[in-house]
């Protein structure tokens, strides 16, 4: 479970999340050094650490939203984040079939039919070029299996790492403030969804069917984190607690795998957090879910956790069991500093 | 829990007004009702010109044609109203999809070309175009956000217009391109001057359907995309929404509705010029869509209209009406000079005592009136949370 034996093969059978080394540089600052990690399959990771030891960093290299400077992440034995390599190749790429389009036209003697052929080789390079970018920016998937091909690595960003199956919370809750509890939900279940723009412009009886069930489903999960009947408040409306909760429920929408927890009891009293601990148990035992948490109030996650990973200063000082690193001298000092053990 | 989600329940076997359940109604069939609204409308206000005070002004064929040159202006901040008002991306540089709408029929249907390629189909050829090159400036900025997209669109803005401008071998320049055929239908033509219905009919046309589709794609799984990034971009993100996908569809279909009404004005007047698009063009319209009501589009629509007309017939009455009778000061002034002196106090006022626009959409209001943070305030939060 732990990461002894970093190069060892995974067992990617049980392991879901498996980071290798993973190291994040702001300048000359090391935020993240060399971090191992493995999250079994329905088991409840949890990094702890005092403020500024960069677990909010780690997550956010894992949830894709920043990119690692060395190491990698797999999710389910595919890797999905990695250090960025020949991007500025992709650029380069771009403008080639433009290029091909022209040489091929002119080569067909466009060059020689006057104003008018050479028109038409801007316009056809022109479309070319805007194909290009469309295809760029979509990124199909076979667009990035021949860049990576090529040489050329993309981390994955945060849309590819939910559609993985990973769901994500924020420290500071990102609700989206003037939408209704229910529409919030709904656009958590946004991969869910299978409605096209035909759909959309024909108002098809299938997107109707859908977006009934989804309206359902989201009920439900409202349900399960206890906001029953808060369907149509706004998301700003609502007290603290829930709007953590409201967030979890979002988090739940798209039916991850793994669910990433930023500091979920953040800013509530021991009532509220003890709720909490207990709905993040609940939701492993129910859904199966495995769980990366992330705090830095100790008490919370001794309770729930298989395994600890304890950080200062963006390096690993300690991890084991909740009974190991709570006996760990080099975790108390981290915390009370040194002298208090 | 249960005691506050009754307290609602009173006021609501009240029975709901009239308006209420009119909103009920037309929500849940609204393309139907945006249908019946859309034209009930349009009859209205062709019919409303044969009384007196408008009667005085001018004769019903001018003031129909009016509406129709008011109604391109309508489709274009239906358009920009997805860009900015349900996907909050600031576009100042929209007359360009305008623009290149325009020139699109311009270039398929005038003698300059020698081609003449029907209206009906063009309609969506520069539809297709102009959602093109929406595209193509969206691929490129959507990396930025507020100002320095803004900044962006408003270069791309500039751009079209000055290419057009001096492309003259290929667009004739400042002349513009003349003779552009009007539509037709079999064989018959649209009259060009004289009987003003024809367009007048289209054009509303245009307008409903437009309109049903884009109340369709609000209520969508598309819809709501649009919404959440508008809220937090990173949320929607981290939820799945492929941001850069959803903003350039927001780019693509807005600039659609600008090609579409570009198309329209070409075989209208029959002439384009590059003058016709210039900033002022996407400044009024990004007017209308913020003193209409950003992202209702019923809201939009009305302000769009209500903006074209004191642009282009109440400050015309005004300087007629004070040219006729005499006041010492107000007779000397030219009040069309004066318009966007009104619509820079307008704007302010607007944004002063009712920023969400004369007809919010229910979402805006929530956004930014102070109403519910009072209340958020007064009620307390049990964890100190600010409101925001």
């Amino acid at each position: 479970m732990g990461s002894e034996s970093p190069a060892a093969p995974a067992a990617s059978a049980e392991t879901i999340l498996q980071a290798r080394q993973v190291t994040k540089r702001f300048g000359g600052l090391v935020a993240v050094r060399d971090i191992n990690l493995d999250i079994p399959q329905g088991g409840i990771v949890s990094i702890i650490g005092p403020n500024g030891a960069g677990k909010t960093t780690f997550f956010n290299v894992v949830a894709g939203i920043i990119d690692p400077t060395a190491g990698t992440v797999a999710f389910k034995g595919t890797t999905l984040i990695s250090r960025p390599r020949r991007v500025w190749l992709e650029s380069v790429l771009w403008v080639v079939p433009a290029l091909v389009v022209a040489i091929v036209a002119l080569a067909l003697g466009a060059g020689g039919a006057g104003d008018n052929g050479l028109l038409v080789t801007t316009i056809l390079v022109a479309v070319a070029l805007v194909v290009t970018l469309v295809v760029a920016t979509i990124r199909p998937a076979w667009y990035t299996t021949f860049l990576s091909r090529l040489g050329v690595l993309r981390s994955a960003r945060p849309n590819d790492v939910v559609s993985a199956g990973m769901g994500r919370t924020f420290q500071n809750i990102r609700l989206f403030q003037n939408m209704t509890a229910l529409e919030n939900i709904l656009v958590g279940m946004h991969l869910q969804l299978r409605s096209n723009m035909v759909d959309h412009f024909a108002a098809s009886r299938r997107q109707q069917r859908e977006e009934a069930a989804a309206a359902e489903r989201a009920r439900e999960l409202l349900r399960l984190v206890g906001l029953r009947g808060r369907d149509d408040e706004l998301a700003k409306n609502l007290p603290y607690g829930d709007q953590r909760r409201l967030e979890l429920a979002r988090a739940l929408g798209n039916r991850p795998a793994l669910l990433l927890l930023d500091e979920p009891t953040a800013g509530m009293n021991p009532n509220e957090t003890a709720q909490m601990t207990a709905l993040i148990g609940r939701l492993r035992a129910d859904l199966g879910l495995s769980v990366l948490l992330i705090e830095h109030d100790m008490r919370v996650v001794m309770g729930i956790s298989d395994h600890i990973l304890v950080m200062d200063h963006g390096e690993l000082i300690s991890e084991g069991t909740p009974e190991e690193v709570r006996r760990d001298p080099k975790v108390i000092e981290a915390y009370l500093g040194t002298g208090a053990s | 829990m249960s005691a506050q989600s009754a307290i609602p329940a009173p006021s609501q076997t009240n029975g709901p007004g009239m308006r209420a359940q009119v909103a009920a109604f037309s929500a849940r069939h609204r393309s139907t009702s945006v249908l019946v609204g859309g034209s009930l409308v349009a009859v209205l206000l062709a019919f409303v010109v044969l009384v007196p005070p408008f009667s005085s002004f001018s004769p019903q064929n001018v003031w129909v044609d009016g509406f129709t040159n008011a109604g391109v202006y309508i489709l274009l901040a239906l358009g920009l109203n997805i860009v900015v008002g349900m996907s909050g991306l600031l576009d100042l540089g929209y007359a360009a999809f305008f623009a290149i709408g325009a020139y699109v029929y311009a270039f398929a249907a005038s003698p300059f070309t020698g081609a003449d390629l029907p209206f009906w189909p063009m309609l969506f050829v520069g539809a297709g175009m102009a959602a093109m090159f929406g595209i193509m400036l969206g691929a490129p900025t959507l990396r930025l956000r507020g100002d320095y997209l803004a900044i962006v669109t408003l270069g791309f803005g500039e751009i079209v217009p000055i290419t057009i401008l001096n492309l003259s071998d290929y667009t004739e320049g400042p002349n513009g391109i003349g003779g552009i055929s009007p539509p037709s239908i079999g064989d018959v033509p649209f009259p060009t001057t004289g009987n003003p219905w024809p367009y007048y009919v289209t054009m509303v046309g245009l307008i409903i359907i437009s309109m049903i589709l884009i109340y369709r794609l609000q209520e969508s799984r598309l819809g709501r995309s649009w919404m959440a990034i508008r809220e937090d971009e990173l949320a929607a993100s981290a939820n799945g929404i492929n941001t850069v996908t959803t903003k350039l569809l927001a780019f693509a279909l807005g600039a659609s509705t600008a090609g579409l009404a570009g198309v329209f004005l070409a075989a209208k007047l029959q002439t384009v010029t590059p003058n016709l698009f210039r900033f002022d063009v996407s400044f009024t319209v990004l007017a209308m869509v913020v003193l209409g009501g950003m992202g209702n589009i019923w809201g939009v629509a009305i302000g769009a209209f209500i903006v074209y007309e004191i642009q282009n017939v109440v400050l015309k009455q005004l300087n007629l009406f004070f040219d006729n009778v005499q006041v010492p000061i107000l007779s000397d002034i030219n009040f069309i000079e004066y318009q966007y002196l009104l619509f820079g106090v307008a704007l302010v006022a607007m944004m002063l005592l009712r920023p969400e626009g004369l007809f919010p959409s229910q979402r805006r209001k929530r956004e930014l009136h102070t109403e519910e943070d009072a209340e958020f305030g007064e009620l307390g939060d049990p964890m100190g949370a600010a409101p925001e």
